[in-house]
């Protein structure tokens, strides 16, 4: 958590704690879980940082006719999905295959489409429908309001305590320095909340809540992002609670039902790939100060250690959005995602060579993980801790 | 299809379709079908001049969005080009003014330094699609050709700056009784050589036609370049004329001094001139890259790009706002206009916008 000094340079070099390694708990030196990194010192972090660019600037180079086709047809074959999901509600029978097209869509339309698009991946093509400024996802959080909170927060500061608000997004308890509270002890009823309504939580991360709680926000800074966050819910609402369902005229509760499952489909899907990608066992947390006047191979290193990969076939990583390499992702943010495949074998290759853990296994195992980290940090660290559920006239009784 | 366009540009199908909108759908069936944008449809590549910079007339069915353009305005297009970048440039039409959703032809001299031009005059070839916008400027004839006056229309272009022109006289020769213009006509026009002169058939068709149009070809390799006198003697009362001037920079800085500020003038440049006024001080900062550099007087897209830095951009003359960046502090002047402004935290469109004195931009 803080940062110390090497022993092999003069330099100050940072170290990370790794949430939830209980193994590394027992040594708890000054840090719990300091052990499980490799540190590298200033000099090796430099150079780590110029590798890194150095793939940047050779994939940058490289883009063209390839990238752009295959956004194309990802985003033909979504509209496919689409207009099938939708037709195919008027054919009763076919509900289930209505529902299934609809939620490939809308998949396809939030990961390997929106979320790409709007981090500017395809902003180089220059073309309006795919810029990173004007698209607009199927998805009930605004565009701008998601691309301030995920673009520049989450990826600016990924995994710093206190600054990132994606580490447990202000509901969950998903870190050892994350003080323990009797509220916690509802963590896995909240994850699987969250999970259900992800879209919504994704929408309502921008009020954040949390902060309006604990007094750092007032209602004020709120107000004016209502407006367009309601225009969303309600445009969104408008087509698949009301509009769609209208227009197949009887079959109007079957075809709002099968919509809500489609987006309910969305939302399990979608939660469970981004809780992999930042909270399986292992994956590194920062504090502030560490992340004080960083350099460039620090920001990288910080990236590579707080984000992990899902194994998986390309059919899966399309579904993912390429999301199964966060650790690509985090690298390189603003690279079409087709590309982190290619780019992973590279960055492990030099995660090799620094001695860097590269933190990637197949869903089944990331997802164990993540929901034993879920329980685990349901729970206080230490029997004291319980205390805090005694009310208090009994507490001072059980002390004297 | 205009029920049709009705219902598609409706709400309903807006919220139907939100939040992507119609014309995201439209497209992916065919790409002539649109609500709101514009693209067209090359159906004829034509060469008009060769030689080291070829011309070439591009015939183009835009969809039924097209709104039709007036004489002398031109349009951006947007070009998908080889390694997926679409590049967007504007063009004068030279066609006569067209109604909703007809064909219209550009006329474009391929640079070596134009990506699109370039493109346009040495790859384009029929069923190429290309994206448009609608038709914009205010260069255009305000008279209308179905009514007989006695006004005289004075036409002085150089080089590809013959299209808009071009367009007026086909819009006035097309809508006049007769196929004449019913008005005295002058049409002055510098080309560097017989060789590189554009539409030379047609011109002397229209030269040979008792049509009340004057044709003057005037070409350098003869030793023809704009003067006053010249001017003088084919128009004396030039100054008090409506003339419509469009070529290079140089050509229309000779037309406007000989004019001293008579309104009767209208401009067009197809590049913006540049502006080295001697008043390039101080040195220009770009924030976000951390790049510095002293101040060359080249507009601001220019220094970047002189710095290795690639600033998005689209027509390069402060027409499409492609290039809009925030200047957070300094003063800039539009080299068009010639403006200037000192305010801070100000969207600039850096291709028209050349530093005074320091400048920071966030860029």
């Amino acid at each position: 958590m803080t940062a110390t000094l090497n022993e092999t340079t003069e330099t100050t070099v940072t170290t990370a704690t790794t949430s939830g390694a209980s193994a590394a708990r027992a040594e708890r030196p000054v840090v719990p879980g300091d052990a499980a990194f490799h540190r590298l010192t200033a000099a090796q972090l430099k150079d780590f940082g110029d590798e890194m660019d150095a793939i940047r600037q050779r994939v940058l180079a490289s883009l063209g006719d390839e990238d752009r086709d295959y956004i194309h047809r990802v985003v033909k074959v979504q509209r496919g999905f689409e207009v099938a999901g939708r037709a195919l509600f008027y054919v009763p029978p076919a509900w289930p295959l209505a529902v299934a097209a609809l939620s490939v869509s809308k998949i396809l339309d939030n990961m390997e489409i929106g979320h790409n698009v709007m981090h500017g991946q395809y902003d180089w093509m220059n073309e309006p429908g795919l810029s990173s400024r004007m698209y607009e996802w199927d998805n009930v959080c605004p565009s701008d309001q998601w691309k301030y909170s995920h673009n520049y927060i989450h990826h600016t500061y990924t995994n710093i305590l206190g600054k990132d608000r994606d580490i447990g997004y202000g509901i969950l308890r998903m870190d050892d320095d994350q003080k323990w509270h009797p509220y916690y002890l509802g963590n896995p009823v909240y994850a699987a909340l969250l999970m259900v309504f992800f879209e919504w939580g994704v929408a309502m991360h921008d009020l954040e809540v949390e902060n309006l709680v604990a007094g750092k926000r007032t209602l004020e800074e709120n107000k004016k992002i209502y407006p367009g966050l309601m225009r969303k819910v309600r445009n969104q609402a408008l087509k698949d609670y009301l509009l769609f369902p209208a227009l197949t005229g009887p079959l109007f509760p079957m075809t709002l039902a099968g919509n809500a499952v489609a987006n309910l489909v969305r939302n399990v899907w979608a939660f469970n790939i981004i809780f992999c990608g930042h909270f399986p066992a292992g994956v590194a947390t920062f504090s502030e100060e560490e992340c004080e006047d960083e350099s460039r191979g620090h920001w990288y290193y910080r990236q590579l250690l707080g984000s992990a990969n899902i194994t998986g076939g390309r059919l899966f990583h399309v579904m993912t959005g390429n999301l199964s390499h966060q650790i690509e992702h985090h690298l390189f943010p603003d690279i079409p995602a087709r590309r982190y495949p290619e780019i992973a074998e590279d960055v492990r290759e030099i995660c090799e060579r620094y001695g860097i853990d590269y933190n990637t296994g197949p869903l089944g195992r990331q997802l164990g993980s993540v929901a034993k980290k879920i329980c685990r940090y349901a729970l206080p660290d230490s029997p004291s801790d319980l205390k805090a559920l005694v009310p208090g006239f009994l507490r001072r009784r059980l002390a004297a | 299809m205009s029920i049709t366009g009705s219902i598609l540009r409706s709400r309903a199908v807006a919220a139907l379709t939100s939040p992507h909108g119609v014309d995201r759908f439209l497209e992916q069936v065919n790409p002539m079908w649109a609500a709101h944008e514009v693209r067209a449809r090359v159906v004829e590549v034509r060469r008009e001049t060769d030689g080291e910079h070829p011309v070439a007339t591009i015939v183009l069915q835009p969809t039924s969005t097209w709104r039709g353009h007036r004489a002398g305005q031109y349009v951006q297009v947007g070009v998908d080009l080889p390694g997926g970048r679409r590049t967007t440039r504007c063009f004068s039409v030279s066609s006569p003014a067209s109604a909703p959703g007809e064909r219209i032809s550009l006329t474009v001299r391929s640079h070596a330094e134009g990506v699109v031009s370039r493109f346009l005059v040495e790859q384009a070839r029929p069923g190429l699609m290309v994206h448009l916008g609608q038709a914009e400027g205010d260069f255009v004839m305000h008279e209308s050709p179905a009514t007989p006056t006695n006004n005289h229309l004075l036409f002085i272009t150089g080089g590809s700056g013959i299209t808009p022109a071009m367009s007026m006289v086909r819009t006035l020769l097309r809508d006049g009784y007769d196929g004449r213009a019913h008005r005295k006509v002058t049409f002055l026009h510098y080309a560097r050589s017989a060789e590189d002169q554009i539409f030379a058939a047609e011109l002397a068709e229209i030269a040979a036609g008792d049509n009340h149009v004057d044709v003057h070809l005037v070409h350098e390799t003869d030793g023809g370049r704009f003067s006053e006198d010249a001017l003088r003697e084919l128009v004396p009362a030039f100054q008090d004329t409506d003339t419509w001037a469009c070529g290079p920079a140089g050509m229309i800085e000779l037309v406007q001094a000989a004019y001293a500020g008579s309104p009767r003038l209208r401009v067009e440049y197809f590049k913006p001139p540049m502006t080295a006024s001697g008043t390039a001080e101080g040195e220009v900062s770009f924030a976000r890259s951390g790049q510095q550099a002293a101040n060359t007087g080249a507009s601001l897209l220019e220094q970047a790009e002189a710095l290795g830095l690639r600033p998005e951009f689209g027509c390069r003359m402060g027409i499409c706002f492609s290039c809009t960046s925030r200047k957070t502090e300094g003063t800039v002047r539009n080299v068009v206009t010639g403006a200037e402004s000192s305010l801070p935290d100000e969207d600039i469109q850096i291709c028209v916008s050349a530093p005074v004195g320091d400048c920071v931009v966030d860029l």
